[in-house]
């Protein structure tokens, strides 16, 4: 039988109920755990991005299965699919209505690069429009490619200096 | 596939205009563009040619008289034959075709696709709008000058390329163009870099 183990837990009778943190610490904590995802689903990457959402891979394992269909509410924007010239500008204006703190996954060879699209159609990668934070090879890649990236981003964003960045007036 | 051995007849017959046309499988013929839609119509209505599968055009390139073919291809439902019809636009520089959608519906599409891909305008379509480009876009791409890689030109908003100062350039070729090569196996014939001997940095060789 498992019992609770009071010497490993927070004990407020003896610490009092004030807990001591760095802001940053604290800040990063929130968002890397809870990275809301703007599914912007343009090509055959979409389906692996679902794929990451289902039960198999279950995406929530790291606090991003809330897909936000709205900019406003969504913290990731990932470029899942082919970009073309045509959608582009689209592509951007929902980049620019997210809320900030605002981060950018490039899913796949087109939405890095253009991949094979190497035509008058194709934008020639997403990050001539958009800031991008991580780039995920394949075509498409996998859904445990996609988890590494969302990963890796998390591992970004716990080193930013978060207070300085957006709460000082410097 | 079952060949409808009286069409020729029963075309000609009709249409003295229409001309028999090179064809390795359904029966085909050209016809003056002015007797393209009485033809079809005759097609549609008589003939039991009931179904528009496609309509495409093609550039037999700049220098080329006549330089663009409006091609149908017709099919029917009760025969189980098939029809393609040809036609050559009768001007060069502003080439046009009479619009096949009082005939049938589906062709609207096909026709906005054609004009936003070669620019052939179809006299009498109810919306000519490109299909595929955004309508800014300036250029005819399945042209043959038009180069596959593109040319630079502005994205369809002006606040987004005012905002990025990104607009439309010509795709990087080296490596590519990445298409399928004919005639190998599948697993060799798929779209990849090939000829890697040039890329950015190195000129590619004459």
């Amino acid at each position: 039988m498992v019992t609770a183990n009071p010497e490993l837990a927070y004990n407020s009778k003896i610490e009092g109920d004030v807990t001591v943190t760095r802001a940053d610490a604290a800040i990063n904590w929130l968002r890397t755990n809870s990275m809301w995802p703007m599914p912007m689903g343009l090509a055959c990457c979409a389906i692996e991005l679902m794929a990451s959402a289902a039960s198999r891979f279950d995406i929530a394992r790291f606090g991003a299965e809330v897909m936000r269909f709205s900019p406003r509410q969504s913290d990731c924007m990932i470029v899942a699919g082919t970009v073309t010239y045509k959608m582009a500008p689209v592509v951007r204006r929902i980049y620019d209505q997210m809320a900030a703190p605002k981060w950018v996954i490039a899913m796949g060879a087109c939405a890095s690069s253009g991949g094979m699209y190497r035509s008058y159609a194709t934008l020639q990668g997403v990050d001539r429009i958009l800031p991008v934070d991580v780039y995920v090879s394949g075509c498409p890649p996998r859904p445990e490619a996609l988890l590494d990236a969302l990963m890796k981003l998390q591992t970004k964003v716990r080193t930013e200096r978060s207070w300085k960045k957006n709460f000082s007036a410097a | 596939m079952t060949t409808d051995v009286a069409l020729p007849t029963a075309v000609s017959q009709q249409f003295p205009s229409a001309t028999p046309r090179t064809s390795l499988d359904c029966p085909a013929f050209n016809i003056p563009a002015g007797d393209a839609r009485a033809l079809l119509k005759h097609l549609r209505d008589t003939l039991g040619y009931d179904f528009l599968m496609d309509l495409t055009a093609i550039d037999w390139s700049a220098g080329q008289s006549p330089r663009f073919t409006v091609v149908w291809h017709l099919y029917s439902s009760t025969k189980h034959t098939y029809v393609r019809i040809a036609a050559h636009c009768a001007t060069d520089a502003e080439p046009a075709m009479p619009t096949a959608t009082g005939l049938w519906a589906g062709a609207d599409w096909h026709e906005r696709e054609v004009y936003d891909m070669f620019g052939i305008k179809f006299t009498g379509h109810p919306d000519l709008r490109r299909i595929l480009m955004w309508d800014a876009y300036p250029y005819f791409p399945l042209r043959k000058e038009f180069p596959l890689a593109g040319l630079p030109t502005e994205m369809s908003d002006a606040d987004i390329n005012a905002e990025t100062g990104v607009g439309v350039i010509a795709a990087p070729m080296a490596g590519g163009p990445f298409v399928a090569t004919p005639g190998e196996p599948m697993s060799e014939a798929e779209p990849r870099a090939k000829d890697e001997t040039w890329n950015e940095q190195r000129e590619k060789p004459e």
